[in-house]
């Protein structure tokens, strides 16, 4: 038990001035939690309950990470970030791993200095008109007033879209995502814009989602994924793998309910590598053997976090497209264990 | 002889740093620079080292890079194509803009609520009394909020103006649209117009200065000039003969007649707003974001500046209305001309606190969208270069450099208004 | 002479008439209303258009507020029993989030039993006897207890202790912990009061300041944290830990605003002080820190926190977000704070300063037992301004990312049980803010009344 939160707090910081960090995976285990960075409310994503627990996708794959790394789903601090602060919060270490949607882009890898570890979900960005406007393409959109999300890359990328295509528009920044459902209701904008996922969880959640349409045109790349600090390259595997193994999971076939079956032993020598029956891969990492299996257990494989949290049964409604495993069509491709 | 009083002749002691009194405070001085010194070293040198270990050196370079982002409200012609720089003008012109226009009609609604929450009327006086006291407690940031959320949600939007039937129609004579993304009212346009200077070239500074404004301010200049010169003659024939000669026909020929023949060459008309494809077109475009902004912030100050008012013409002495009265004044002008300028003096220093919170308030702007110079500087520009220290820091600076302004100002303004009471 | 007078005079009344009512016109609820509404032609116009002004408001409010939807789960819940009790949506308000959420409103995430992270609110865990939140409720009860003799000068004096110990108490009960922290905290508080003593009696009073603030601090820098770990291991006494991101909702605006405030409060009557003196660099560096501050949104200081704080502080340091808002807070308010306490001393006769230094009291004995008592006193209600002030502004940590009852609102809008409500939440937010902060205003102004008979 930590004996001291506040004044411990207080009197750490002071101390441990000056102290070189060390590995944030050892931080990590010495403290029993894992502190993870997320967004401040995305539908689907990651949002909190009456109760106050954290639900979501980007949610699993930081409570995935937790079982990996310290035996226990629930050993998450999530901080919630705004588009502002979430690069300071991780840059600083006030938090170990951020995953909230951030689009993994040249400026934020290199000179930021961060380090993506892998894509969790690509998306592209997207418009929501309202039917009645008669609009089939984002190109017929000249002169139209579009909410945007601020803070975020979409705000470049509307603009790139239309100085590129020669047409003009009137932007509406809005601060979160519930505003620029709003707005867009009241008919105060014509159009929505940000990733398509976050445009379809806003669509299902409106009174009539079938007066309404998501243009054909996605304008930009969008891979979303969690990102650690660059230079804690051991740290940066942990999180990269425990994505990894999350897919790799649903392309084998493991899923939460099998898991204990398949761990004692199967044909499969990518399975019985991966849930750590042969191989060793674990102690690699600096975990042990079984950090998959308590991996995959926690909230099952990417398939059943996509399908619990977005996918398509639940009101976000999400259809997997470009999530879906290689041997599906999809983009999802995790390397091999071994 | 020497006197008594003389003191021995001491020499000095370094016990006398601390019990003499004539040094000690030298060496309490110094310490606390030394210790003022010594924080401000420590904090510059983490934070050097840490921004080395981030491998980000302090530079405003990215200042000159392209913005990539558009701002829908700009008084000055910018595209995604500008700096970083320019983007930060235009927002701090959008911060100043909504500062003057909330200023201006807080004073204007402060001082009408604080007078009518004396009214005789009871039922006046409590609607007042109520107005103050909803808005003075519940945080601003609540009220701008709501603000923006009422004219979304109750205003028509373009949509309801189109068809056959429309749900919605433009008011005063299909001149002024009313529309949750703002409001559209006509805008003043020269047809033979002289045209545009551009100033400082192609740097992120550069401006136009509109010539058809200058002509319009020039001449209003020249006729306020003349008008005072007859007003002037005319005070001189009523000392010397007793008698004024009536001048208001005169003066009101100065002001109007060359301004008339001005804008009749300029070739003056209104541009009216009309629906074109997804929007209005035309006229000027007042937003949603600016109005609410306005809105909630006068409002909200308006009440702090209500009890000012309210405050100060109680402190007026009775007497003084009593006497104003025994003159025959109405009360109207008792008000006027007796109590306002002498309750002046107490208003305008906790004024001037009001208007520099407006201001501070303003960079609340963020949460309607409203791209003032936090939505800019502080908002996408810091985002996307991820220069938080040079970001927020240059916002403190320009915040500072207003409010210092404000302060200025008012400050002149009240010496002035001292003088002249006395 | 008298005799005559009588005989010319025919009748004299020796005895009083009785009193006539006056008109009806004039009293009563008649006279009332002609005095107070239609007295002229100007009035009865404003009061015919107040009236309608209220009619037509409330006639938009009340049939939303009460025509209300208050057991639903979800805002299409809401809709469904709309339509089916009154056929459309439009006009009626859903309160079902609010009895949906009301305790997150009120408290975050702060877990009802913290021994019991996972225990929820309705379930009580086995062998708890006391109720759900009990360790912020009860600090709150005990903050009031503690305001009570500060506020209130007819209450036992006996209180002051608890004030006294307030301090100590806040946030032990709200982070929980070793109870040795606090103790030891307090030590150091008693450490540089001994200090003082002993260096002023041997030394200079200047000497003895800084060796009692010099001690304290390495006290609570060096000390603390060892003695208390080896006390605590010694004697394990301690509650169970609650972190404060876990902090939210309305608790939280309530512990910045008094954290701010307390805090605040001896810094702002040292930094008044400093503007006051005589003392060249003191004086420049308190005005300058005040106007700095003053100068400045609190929106920007709220991104030094959230974003600049890191880099000020040696490398590896890292407290949370909570902790560090409270710093700026602090500070914030301390430049506020120093400017009405300034003007509790500028209203001081100055016959006051002159008849402690007649008494040939130092500078802190004349502060400590003739100034400020008085200045503090004529303080107070500005320094209730002041905190409603900052307790309205603590809705701006919504802004960078904290979860107070705006943000909190924004987090149940995204949510998909209630995406799409607004004005429900905010109606009950504005409330939450109007009664406090109206109570405490009214509570300012009975205080300026009652110190303005004292001083005539």
């Amino acid at each position: 038990m930590k004996k001291t939160v506040f004044f411990g707090a207080v009197t750490v910081a002071s101390l441990a001035a000056g102290a070189a960090a060390a590995g944030t995976l050892d931080d990590v285990k010495a403290r029993g939690t894992l502190n993870c960075g997320v967004s401040t409310g995305l539908a689907g994503f990651s949002a909190p309950d009456a109760n106050g627990e954290w639900k979501g996708f980007d949610v699993a794959v930081c409570r995935a990470l937790a079982a990996a790394v310290l035996n226990d789903p629930s050993a998450v601090e999530f901080v919630p970030t705004t588009g502002k602060t979430r690069f300071t919060a991780l840059a600083s270490g006030e938090i170990d791993v951020l995953a909230r949607n951030t689009t993994w882009t040249f400026s934020r890898d290199v000179d930021l200095k961060f380090e993506f570890i892998g894509v969790n979900y690509y998306d592209g960005q997207g418009f929501l008109v309202p039917k009645e406007l008669g609009v089939s393409s984002a190109k017929e959109l000249d002169g139209a007033t579009v909410c945007i999300q601020t803070g975020t890359t979409t705000e470049l990328n509307l603009a790139d879209f239309f100085r590129s295509n020669n047409i003009s528009y009137e932007p509406v920044p809005v601060e979160t995502n519930a505003e620029g459902q709003q707005q867009y209701l009241a008919g105060a904008c014509d159009s929505y814009t940000t990733d398509a996922s976050g445009l379809a969880a806003t669509r299902a959640s409106f009174e009539d989602p079938s007066a309404h349409v998501i243009l054909p045109e996605i304008i930009s790349k969008e891979p979303l994924g969690p990102l650690v600090r660059h230079g804690d390259n051991d740290w940066g595997d942990v999180v990269r793998w425990t994505l990894n193994a999350l897919i790799a999971a649903e392309e084998y076939g493991v899923t939460s309910t099998n898991l204990s079956e398949l761990a004692s032993g199967t044909d499969n020598p990518e399975i019985n590598r991966l849930l750590g029956v042969e191989g060793g891969l674990g102690e690699m990492l600096g975990l042990d053997n079984e950090w998959a299996q308590r991996a995959i257990a926690a909230e099952g494989n990417y398939g059943e976090i996509f399908a619990k949290n977005i996918g398509e049964t639940t009101p976000i409604g999400l259809a997997r497209g470009l999530n879906a495993q290689w041997t599906d069509g999809g983009l999802l491709y995790a390397p091999p264990f071994r | 002889m020497t006197t008594i009083s003389d003191p021995p002749k001491q020499q000095f002691r370094l016990s006398m740093l601390l019990y003499d009194t004539r040094y000690r405070s030298a060496t309490i001085q110094v310490l606390a620079m030394f210790f003022f010194m010594l924080l401000a070293a420590w904090l510059i040198s983490n934070t050097v080292q840490n921004l080395a270990n981030l491998g980000k050196p302090i530079s405003f370079g990215f200042f000159s890079d392209p913005s990539s982002y558009d701002i829908n409200q700009r008084l000055l012609e910018y595209t995604s194509r500008d700096s970083h720089l320019r983007a930060a003008l235009i927002g701090l012109l959008n911060t100043l803009v909504v500062a003057v226009l909330g200023c201006i009609t807080a004073t204007v609604i402060g001082v009408l609520v604080g007078v009518l929450r004396l009214s005789n009327n009871w039922l006046v006086a409590r609607i007042m009394t109520f107005y103050v006291e909803m808005f003075r407690n519940i945080p601003v940031l609540l009220w701008i909020v709501f603000a923006m959320a009422i004219l979304i949600e109750s205003l028509p939007s373009p949509r309801d103006f189109r068809g056959d039937t429309p749900s919605a129609t433009m008011d005063l004579f299909d001149t002024v649209a009313v529309t949750n993304r703002g409001v559209y009212i006509p805008e003043p346009l020269f047809s033979r117009s002289l045209g545009d200077v551009h100033l400082l070239g192609d740097s992120s500074l550069r401006f136009d200065v509109s010539l058809d404004l200058i002509a319009i301010l020039v001449v209003l200049g020249c006729s306020i000039y003349a008008m005072r010169k007859v007003s002037a003659r005319a005070n001189r024939i009523q000392e010397q003969t007793g008698e004024r000669p009536t001048i208001w026909y005169i003066e009101l020929g100065i002001l109007c007649v060359p301004m008339l023949i001005l804008l009749v060459i300029l070739g003056f008309h209104l541009g009216y707003p009309a629906l074109k494809g997804f929007n209005f077109s035309g006229g000027i475009h007042l937003r949603n974001s600016l109005i609410a902004l306005w809105l909630a912030l006068s409002l909200y100050t308006a009440a702090f500046i209500a009890e000012i008012v309210r405050g100060g013409i109680l402190a007026v002495s009775k007497g003084q209305s009593e006497a104003a009265a025994a003159l025959g004044l109405r009360p109207g002008k008792i008000m006027r001309l007796v109590i306002l300028p002498q309750a002046l003096r107490m208003i305008i220093p906790p004024m001037i606190s009001n208007y520099l919170n407006l201001t501070k308030n303003s960079s609340l702007a963020i949460a309607v969208g409203y791209m003032d110079i936090t939505g800019t500087l502080g908002g996408i520009t810091m985002n996307q270069t991820g220069r938080e220290l040079e970001c927020v820091l240059l916002l403190m600076l320009v915040y500072l450099t207003i409010s210092l302004c404000i302060s200025g100002v008012m400050n002149w303004y009240n010496k002035r208004v001292k003088l002249v009471e006395r | 002479m008298s005799d005559t007078h009588a005989e010319t005079v025919t009748f004299v009344r020796d005895t009083m008439l009785p009193e006539k009512e006056p008109p009806l016109s004039t009293v009563g609820a008649i006279g009332w209303v002609r005095d107070n509404l239609f007295s002229g032609v100007l009035n009865s116009i404003l009061t015919i258009l107040s009236l309608g002004f209220i009619y037509y408001v409330l006639s938009g409010i009340l049939p939303w507020v009460f025509q209300s939807v208050w057991n639903a789960d979800s805002l299409t819940e809401c809709r469904e029993i709309m339509v089916a009790t009154w056929g459309d949506t439009h006009g009626h308000a859903c309160w079902g989030v609010i009895k949906d959420r009301w305790l997150q409103l009120f408290y975050g995430f702060y877990p009802p039993y913290p021994a019991h992270p996972d225990a929820n609110f309705g379930s009580a865990p086995d062998g708890h006897w006391w109720p759900a939140y009990f360790r912020p409720n009860l600090a709150l009860i005990l903050l009031i207890g503690a305001m009570i003799p500060v506020l209130f000068s007819g209450a036992p004096r006996k209180l002051l202790y608890l004030t006294a110990a307030y301090p100590f108490i806040l946030p032990w009960l709200l982070w929980g912990g070793s109870v040795w922290v606090p103790l030891m905290v307090a030590a150091g508080f008693a450490i540089g009061y001994f200090a003082y003593v002993l260096v002023d009696r041997s030394m200079s009073s200047l000497m003895a300041t800084i060796a009692a603030v010099l001690l304290a601090i390495l006290w609570w820098v060096f000390a603390v944290g060892p003695v208390s770990g080896a006390l605590h291991s010694i004697l394990n006494i301690g509650i169970a830990p609650v972190q404060s991101r876990e902090f939210g909702g309305y608790m939280l605006a309530i512990i910045l605003g008094v954290v701010a405030i307390g805090c605040s409060l001896p810094l702002g009557i040292l930094m008044a002080l400093g503007r006051q003196s005589d003392l060249f660099i003191v004086k420049t560096l308190c005005v300058g820190f005040i106007e700095f501050i003053r100068g400045v949104p609190l929106i920007t200081l709220l991104f030094v926190a959230s974003l600049l704080l890191n880099y000020f502080l040696p490398p590896g340091t890292n407290f949370d977000l909570i902790l560090r808002v409270m710093i700026m807070m602090t500070l914030f308010a301390a430049a506020y704070m120093a400017e009405v306490i300034r003007g509790g001393l500028a209203a001081l006769p100055k016959g006051q300063y002159e008849g402690a230094d007649s008494l040939g009291l130092n500078y802190w004995q004349a502060q400590r037992l003739i100034i400020m008592p008085q200045a503090l006193k004529i303080s107070i209600p500005g320094i209730v301004n002041t905190f409603i002030g900052i307790f309205k502004d603590t809705t701006l940590v919504s802004i960078i990312g904290l979860f107070d009852v705006i943000g909190l609102a924004s987090a149940i809008r995204a949510d998909t049980a209630w995406n799409g409500i607004y004005w429900e939440l905010f109606a009950f937010i504005g409330a939450l803010f109007f009664v406090v902060c109206f109570s405490m205003s009214r509570y300012s102004m009975y205080l300026e009344r009652k110190l303005r008979t004292g001083h005539r």
